[in-house]
């Protein structure tokens, strides 16, 4: 029997509204997310979109100042200690003790969840086993790599196996085979009936685990759905152009928009322009008039969308930094 | 993983509530971090060791010659007198190092997981006596190495022992409340040595009472701090329980009455 039957609820997380304001700041401002049990979930957007705030509010961390959010059917607010007891929280700085080695943290953490001194011996060992991290157990976690902390961070999430995981950024700042791990331990997670809600600023990320993803921007959902959903709603294709003369750039770019009739995109490095194609043919017409304002090419290529140009799409500001 | 489909949660054993039992037991477990954390970080521990011996070997040799004649008929006086200062003084620590924790990320995981809201500053301070207690030890072997034997006896000074830890403890709940509305850890030190700095000084710790002008007497004759020495001084020096030790218990269960609320409501607030 798998928790998501348990639990007996369709819904592990269903908000409405939810509004948090820091100052002037309207960090989250009118959030709606409605996440399937046994799912992963993820929530899309820049730095300071108001992604972790998001999470802050349904893990109980953060008391929303309107709005309101169900965990599998209780109110985030009315029963926040319950709520904590179906819930895991892996944070994005890993929240775990510098001090300690990896063994007493999970110890004491599985004391605080009312494990005994033997259960929670072996519980910490089980977990150390199944994140690989075995070998280090003893080392103080001062010489852990950002890789090793954020595996037994999320070992820390899964002592008393809640059927409900938050992530935030998961990812952020690992290498590429450390996300791959990462990446297959979230997967086995959810095999397993756990729900995975999890926050990223990588599209490929999204892309790679989520079922349903909600791409949120200046603290609103901007746009949800499934992965496909999301790209379709772009168009078919895009445009990616690189010009050769650095100083064109802005005028190409004003050409692109006006041949397309959208809206383009520059990337960080300032000489690729990208933007979303409806009718590949338009490409043969600005390829012309580009020519006949004698701005030289680089690189041309039409590719089918990726999240970014979703993103881009929708926000109608480039993404900035996440480069999947 | 393959455990974890096993773990049912049944909707009926799920509460909104935490016992008192739960409050104890995480407190406990909160506390054995906070000892864990001075074992694995033994340079913590620099204060208590060293301020105990410094103090102790400075202010006898500075003052002993001039307020009591000679260096040892002063060690009854200042030893108390230092062992109050050094213990008390001690108890900052656990406001500064309460503002550091909260601020770590291992609070955040603390404040999601089911445990008693109180606990990890419960534990805090509890561990903290840890501290209070190396501190005491030392001052006494300081003392006793450089002439002091006590007349009381072993017992008393085991009982004088505890009740400058048990006061301290209770002092410091004054600087977990500094710990806990602060901004920064440094900020907490600032107002607590302003708060302590008069406390210590201003009693009879290191000098006698009635060599002070009539205005400062006044202050020093109510100050708790110079209850606390005089009750030290009476149990180590001559085996006597007197009006002092009431007072300094008294005064103890003060602090801890007001500071103790409040303390955690600023802290429920915060977290």
């Amino acid at each position: 029997m798998s928790k998501k039957q348990m639990m007996n609820r369709e819904w592990a997380v269903e908000a409405q509204g939810l509004i948090k304001v820091f100052g002037d700041n309207r960090a989250v401002d009118g959030v709606d997310l409605r996440v399937k049990a046994g799912t992963i979930y993820g929530v899309l957007g820049p730095n300071g979109a108001g992604k972790t705030t998001t999470i802050r509010m349904l893990a109980t961390l953060l008391r929303p100042d309107s709005g309101t959010a169900q965990i599998f059917g209780h109110d985030v607010v009315k029963e926040p200690q319950l709520i904590r007891q179906l819930i895991g929280v892996t944070g994005q700085y890993a929240s775990v003790d510098e001090s300690l080695s990896a063994m007493e943290n999970l110890i004491i953490f599985s004391r605080l969840l009312g494990l005994g001194r033997k259960a929670s011996r072996e519980k910490a060992m089980e977990l150390l086993e199944e994140f690989g991290l075995t070998e280090a157990a003893k080392r103080p976690l001062k010489h852990f790599s950002g890789g090793m902390r954020r595996r037994l961070d999320l070992a820390a999430s899964l002592i008393a196996q809640p059927p409900l995981i938050f992530l935030d950024e998961p990812t952020t700042g690992l290498d590429p085979r450390t996300r791959n791990q990462m990446w297959d331990t979230i997967r086995k997670l959810v095999k397993s009936g756990s729900t995975v809600l999890l926050t990223t600023q990588y599209l490929q990320e999204a892309d790679e685990l989520a079922d349903r993803i909600a791409v949120i921007d200046q603290g609103r959902v901007v746009a949800e759905g499934t992965a496909d959903e999301l790209k379709q709603s772009v168009g078919t294709s895009s445009l990616h152009l690189s010009i050769r003369d650095s100083e064109h750039v802005q005028h190409a770019r004003r050409r692109v928009e006006e041949v397309l009739q959208v809206k383009s995109a520059l990337s960080a490095e300032g000489g690729k322009i990208t933007a979303p194609l409806t009718d590949t043919n338009q490409v043969a017409d600005l390829l012309i008039v580009l020519r006949e304002a004698d701005i030289h090419l680089a690189e041309v290529s039409v590719q089918k969308p990726t999240l970014d140009e979703v993103f881009l799409t929708i926000t109608g500001h480039k993404e900035e930094g996440a480069r999947g | 993983m393959n455990t974890s489909a096993d773990m049912q949660i049944a909707e009926s054993q799920l509460t909104n509530k935490s016992s008192l039992r739960q409050a104890i037991r995480n407190s406990l477990t909160m506390a054995y971090r906070g000892i864990l954390k001075v074992r694995r970080t033994p340079e913590q521990l620099f204060d208590v060791t060293l301020q105990p011996i410094l103090f102790t070997l400075m202010f006898t040799y500075i003052f002993g010659g001039a307020i009591s004649g000679d260096v040892l008929s002063y060690l009854p006086v200042i030893i108390p007198g230092i062992l109050v200062q050094t213990v008390i003084t001690t108890s900052i620590v656990t406001g500064v190092q309460l503002r550091e924790d909260m601020d770590k990320g291992v609070f955040d995981r603390f404040k999601s997981l089911p445990i008693s809201r109180i606990a990890p500053l419960a534990g805090a301070l509890l561990a903290d006596t840890l501290r209070y207690t190396i501190a005491t030890t030392l001052t006494f072997t300081m003392g006793y190495i450089m002439g002091y034997r006590p007349e009381g006896g072993l017992g008393y000074v085991m009982l004088a022992g505890v009740l400058v830890v048990f006061c301290s403890w209770a002092v410091s709940w004054i600087f977990a409340f500094f710990g806990v509305i602060s901004r920064t850890a440094s900020s907490v030190q600032g107002i607590s040595m302003i708060v302590l700095f008069p406390l210590t000084f201003l009693s009879n710790a290191f000098v006698p009472a009635d060599t002070m002008p009539d205005w400062l007497q006044w202050f020093v004759r109510i100050n708790p701090v110079s209850h606390l020495v005089t009750a030290v001084r009476e149990l180590t020096n001559s085996g006597t329980i007197g009006w002092d030790i009431m007072i300094s218990l008294i005064g103890a269960l003060v602090i801890v009455a007001i500071f103790a609320p409040i303390t955690v409501r600023a802290y429920m607030r915060r977290t």
